[in-house]
């Protein structure tokens, strides 16, 4: 069986084909339930019970919202740059599922552990304006063009930033490796004696992201909802999985970057035992 | 054999893409295929064994550079058939260019031994380093002298550029920085005990500094004296 996996071409491409999905499938369940959480969220504030008709708790509510888009007719609009139009959507949703390939969940593992890991998130991530752009743009629409702009703008003056937080980190561990980061961290996390940079790293990740406070490019009272406006169905949901997957990456390197990956708080691993490869 | 394939894919995309770049007509277009021609070369890097190079191509040029490409692009408004007639009429410098650069590649390539070993020779790395850390000993330790200027000259490059479009309009808001220091408290705040339920513009006001920003302004600038004089005349007729 190992000798299967481990030495033919056929067995390694279905060992990497597993490793993939065993990345994929978790990470859109997690934004499956990330959406519903949100959304159960927001109705509590507002004092609405929100999503609670389809499953225990609307547990299933995500799985219908998925049905209902894929079932939903691809309106392409008039004078819109089809090929661009239909390749904005599977950019944007492939670049973040491919940002996944480096993320480390434990000591060594990740899909692909390359020695220029953090590079490769940025490098990812900074290629993300160019779904946003080209959706805009494609769309023949000024609401979505105008959205585009904004969005991008925004996108890559905070990307800026977030190149100069991860500088300072890297500075402090001297690898550009992931799993090299978390395992410097093994001591003491590094938010700790990093937090100035800690703060300005989340409020970035906010900003790369389009979330509230920085939703200014959806701009709902007078963009509608930025650059996505003209798009419905599978399209749209590419863009809504993509986006959400992308919180989700930030998420996971500010836990990378700053809380220690999976290694408890302040050295405590050496308590119950756990042992950690030096880097 | 799996890399040699590859290498083929990304070189004939990149051939493919640079040529669209300049035969394609909707200018947006020609941007997406420079992207893709930058995207592809970052892939030869990476089978060539440059990690690090292939990354810092995609982050700056695909990242940064072709992002402002498209900004542009996207918010001109382009003439086609202004653009026919410049073609017509620089065709002639055009291909003179061209033969000059042509000729000179030939008188190159003419000269150009390959050895047929070099191009397995040239991945081998340092032992024990890693991509970056060896290009960090290289430029850091070894070349710093050249790094450092190479660094000075493109610093010269960005004053120049932020020279040459800089333009006074007086239209900037700029401060005396003396005056805005030596102002005080008692200068530009003033607290007023509001009897309860009187109208407060009866009673001057909510705004009633001491001194104002047209005093610090610098000449020449927005809101300053003489600036602000003439916009009252204009408004008073006098």
């Amino acid at each position: 069986m190992a000798q299967f996996f481990y030495h033919t071409l056929a067995g390694q491409i279905i060992l990497m084909l597993l490793e993939t999905l065993a990345v994929l499938v978790p990470l859109l369940i997690a934004v499956a339930y990330l959406t519903l959480m949100e959304r159960k969220v927001m109705a509590a504030m507002q004092r609405r019970r929100g999503p609670n008709v389809n499953g225990p708790f609307g547990m299933l509510q995500a799985f219908a919202d998925a049905i209902k888009m894929i079932t939903k007719e691809t309106v392409i609009p008039a004078g819109a740059n089809r090929a661009l139009f239909l390749f904005a959507p599977f950019l944007t949703f492939s670049l973040a599922m491919l940002a996944w390939a480096v993320i480390p969940t434990g000591n060594g593992l990740a899909v692909a552990d390359i020695n220029v890991g953090i590079l490769y998130l940025l490098a990812i991530s900074s290629l993300g304006v160019y779904g946003i752009l080209i959706a805009g743009w494609a769309s023949n629409s000024r609401y979505a063009f105008l959205g585009g702009l904004r969005s991008a703008a925004q996108m890559v003056s905070y990307e800026v930033s977030i190149g100069l937080v991860i500088v300072s980190v890297l500075l402090a561990v001297g690898s550009l490796n992931l799993n090299d980061i978390v395992l410097a961290q093994r001591h003491i996390w590094f938010c700790v004696p990093m937090f100035p940079m800690f703060i300005v790293f989340f409020i970035s990740a906010l900003a790369e992201t389009n979330r509230a406070p920085f939703d200014l490019p959806e701009g709902e009272s007078e963009l509608v909802a930025g650059f996505f406006v003209e798009y419905s169905s599978l399209a749209f949901g590419l863009f809504f999985l993509g986006e959400y997957a992308n919180m989700i990456l930030m998420s996971g390197m500010i836990s990378i970057l700053f809380l220690g990956g999976w290694l408890p708080p302040l050295g405590w691993h050496r308590l119950h035992g756990c042992r950690v490869r030096s880097g | 054999m799996l890399a040699q394939v590859v290498f083929y894919v990304f070189a004939a995309v990149l051939l493919l893409s640079g040529t669209m770049v300049i035969s394609v007509r909707n200018p947006v277009h020609a941007v997406l295929f420079l992207i893709l021609a930058f995207f592809n070369a970052a892939g030869l890097f990476l089978i060539a064994g440059a990690e690090f190079l292939a990354m810092l191509l995609v982050i700056v040029y695909v990242g940064a550079v072709a992002v402002l490409f498209l900004f542009v692009v996207m918010m001109l408004d382009v003439d086609f058939t202004q653009l026919r007639e410049g073609l017509q009429r620089n065709a002639p410098i055009g291909a003179c260019v061209g033969a000059i650069l042509f000729a000179e590649l030939v008188m190159a390539f003419s000269n150009w031994t390959m050895a047929p070993a070099s191009a397995v020779a040239s991945v081998q790395a340092a032992p024990g380093l890693t991509n970056t850390a060896a290009l960090g000993t290289l430029i850091y330790t070894h070349y710093v002298l050249l790094f450092q200027a190479c660094g000075l000259v493109l610093l010269v490059a960005m004053i120049g550029a932020i020279v040459l479009t800089l333009r006074q309009t007086g239209s900037g808001r700029r401060q005396n920085i003396e005056k805005q220091h030596a102002r005080t408290r008692e200068d530009t705040l003033e607290l007023v005990q509001l009897p309860l339920g009187e109208n407060v513009l009866e009673q001057g006001g909510f705004l009633r500094p001491g001194s104002s920003y047209y005093e610090i302004a610098v000449p020449g600038s927005y809101g300053s004296a003489e600036q602000h004089k003439e916009a009252e005349k204009e408004e008073t007729g006098a």
